[in-house]
């Protein structure tokens, strides 16, 4: 909890600049300083956006970094903002006891989006997943299928505009 | 809104290399020993296992879509269900994802009977998979004991919460009431003759030569692999990564506590067990810490606003009344912000990735839970082995259908 008190470190000069001895930034820096969109420090987490046209190289970038286990990745729905969907991968290091965020968006129009699964092939359910109750295509994806909701089903359960009760 | 589905599973095409006999088997979805609803279809070349393909969905129930239409406070009952063999791991994670995101400090006696209680979750969810995985083996007696001894378990979770397994009990900024009196006597009279109930089910099972076959060099799993594949937790620990939350990322106090974190190089089910078996003892040292040095105090922070008041003081003061008739009817606001919180369960890394956009009611949980990463695995254990092993692995990687479906 003593964590949570930390203070917020908001925006990617500030960041770039107060942490630079992160590894995590070290080496997005080391790859595309200028790829990176956003930086966040916020209650102990470090959020870092990417291009997702970018995805796969900041994810293998920060894997060679030393962040070797891939936990989770999931995503958000901001209607009506554009772009709509806000993806969030978390990446750990065993070593380094550390996690990083990256975020991501996607459009509307065209929800698609690298999948990581070459790199982390943990990302695999998740990615289906995402894929399922999004409907955010994941490109190279080995086995993109809708994993949760049956074959058939019409429309994405975790978009803000399916109702919570269905469909009638 | 319609997209490609994709190829249907029992058309997928067969695997590089292989000859046409080989047979697809449906496994499931109410197969006894797959702990629920879990569906896989196999692709077999005679008893030999070609691919797997985990198939889940089946107890699907949208909880993070529900979660997205109700308070903060009213989501702490929905997380019960999740896994539902370890309620308080779920509640504790994320009533930290929410403190974190309130900036909140619980006070000291919550936190540490929040680790106790977390501590008798883990051991309770340990002897079901104990139970369980020694059935599927062919060995009942042990179900029996596990039970016997779960049993007391979920009586402790009654006389503290009034409920066997959907408890609730704990809740943002601390614990929903103080625990009964003669709790924690009763929690160390289970604590001090549960290592004799371990070495009862070790006498039992890690001597037996049919158990011993059965694990032993089955459903191997390399470190390598392991990580890959995103596992965690005993599993991951079976395949020799040492890597334990409560250890290496403390939260919720644990690094008060003294503890050694099992792990086994053998990356095999006999790995796995040996590790799980271990970590029971460890947790029956964590909780005799936590009943020596139990603070005393308040169980509830000093937050009003966002902790519901005592029963009595809400009859007897206005201001109280006031504030719960706020809570209940209009929830309370969170900052905005975003927070990852993870927490070591039974299972594994147990994650609640919170987004708040400043209202009373969550913009998004998503829930991170080990089981669903430990399927991923589950192909990779199985390949190229026998068909009754399979049965082995999934038992060994300790699964719930409910934390993997959500």
């Amino acid at each position: 909890m003593a964590e949570a008190t930390q203070e917020t470190i908001a925006g990617k000069q500030a960041v770039l600049e107060r942490m630079s001895d992160h590894a995590a930034v070290k080496a997005l820096v080391a790859w595309n300083a200028d790829a990176i969109i956003d930086a966040l420090f916020d209650r102990g987490e470090l959020s870092l956006t990417v291009p997702s046209e970018n995805i796969v190289e900041a994810v293998q970038a920060i894997k060679e970094a030393g962040y070797n286990a891939f936990e989770d990745m999931t995503a958000v729905d901001w209607l009506p903002s554009d772009p709509r969907f806000q993806l969030t991968y978390h990446i750990l290091s065993h070593a380094m006891k550390q996690r990083v965020r990256i975020k991501a968006w996607v459009s509307e129009a065209d929800p698609a989006v690298e999948s990581i699964t070459s790199v982390f092939p943990g990302a695999n359910f998740y990615e289906r997943e995402v894929f399922d109750l999004f409907g955010i295509r994941f490109e190279g994806h080995p086995n993109l299928r809708r994993i949760m909701m049956p074959e058939e089903w019409v429309g994405h359960p975790l978009r803000k505009d399916y109702p919570v009760e269905g469909y009638r | 809104m319609s997209v490609d589905v994709g190829t249907p599973i029992l058309q997928a095409p067969p695997a590089e290399g292989s000859k046409d006999q080989h047979m697809v088997l449906n496994m499931g979805p109410q197969h006894p020993s797959t702990h629920g609803v879990l569906r896989l279809v196999l692709e077999i070349d005679g008893e030999i296992v070609v691919r797997l393909y985990p198939e889940v969905g089946y107890l699907h129930t949208g909880i993070e879509k529900t979660c997205e239409s109700k308070f903060y406070q009213q989501v702490v009952p929905l997380t019960d269900r999740v896994d539902y063999l370890g309620p308080l791991a779920n509640n504790l994670c994320y009533c930290l994802a929410v403190e974190k995101l309130l900036g909140l400090e619980i006070p000291e006696r919550a936190v540490w009977i929040r680790v106790l209680l977390t501590e008798l979750t883990r051991i309770n969810s340990h002897l079901i998979w104990l139970g369980t995985h020694a059935m599927d083996i062919g060995a009942l007696t042990v179900f029996l004991y596990t039970f016997r001894e779960r049993e007391e378990i979920l009586r402790i979770f009654e006389a503290v919460s009034g409920q066997r397994m959907m408890t609730s009990y704990f809740r943002i900024g601390g614990l929903a009431m103080e625990p009964p009196l003669d709790l924690f006597d009763r929690i160390q009279r289970f604590i001090r003759t549960l290592p004799e109930k371990i070495d009862e089910y070790s006498n039992l099972l890690t001597g037996n030569p049919i158990f011993r076959n059965r694990l032993l060099g089955v459903g191997i799993l390399t470190p390598e692999d392991a990580v890959a594949l995103a596992v965690t937790g005993p599993t991951l620990r079976g395949s020799g990564v040492d890597f334990d939350l409560r250890r290496d990322m403390p939260y919720a106090g644990y690094e008060k506590f003294q503890f050694r974190v099992p792990i086994s190089n053998r990356c095999d089910c006999w790995g796995r067990y040996e590790v799980r078996l271990e970590e029971m003892r460890e947790s029956i040292k964590i909780i005799q810490q936590a009943l020596d040095g139990m603070p005393g105090g308040p169980v509830k922070a000093d937050a009003p606003k966002i902790i519901l008041p005592d029963r009595e003081k809400m009859k007897t003061q206005m201001e109280a009344l006031i504030h719960h008739f706020k809570i209940v009817t209009e929830g309370f606001n969170v900052p905005a912000g975003e927070v990852f919180q993870t927490i070591e369960s039974g299972h594994g890394t147990m994650g609640y990735y919170v987004v708040s956009d400043g209202t009373a009611k969550p913009y998004r949980v998503h829930m991170r839970y080990p089981g669903f990463a430990s399927l991923q695995a589950l192909e990779t254990m199985c390949q190229g082995r026998m068909l009754a092993d399979v049965v082995a692995v999934i038992g060994s990687i300790d699964i719930v259908l409910g934390e993997i479906d959500r």
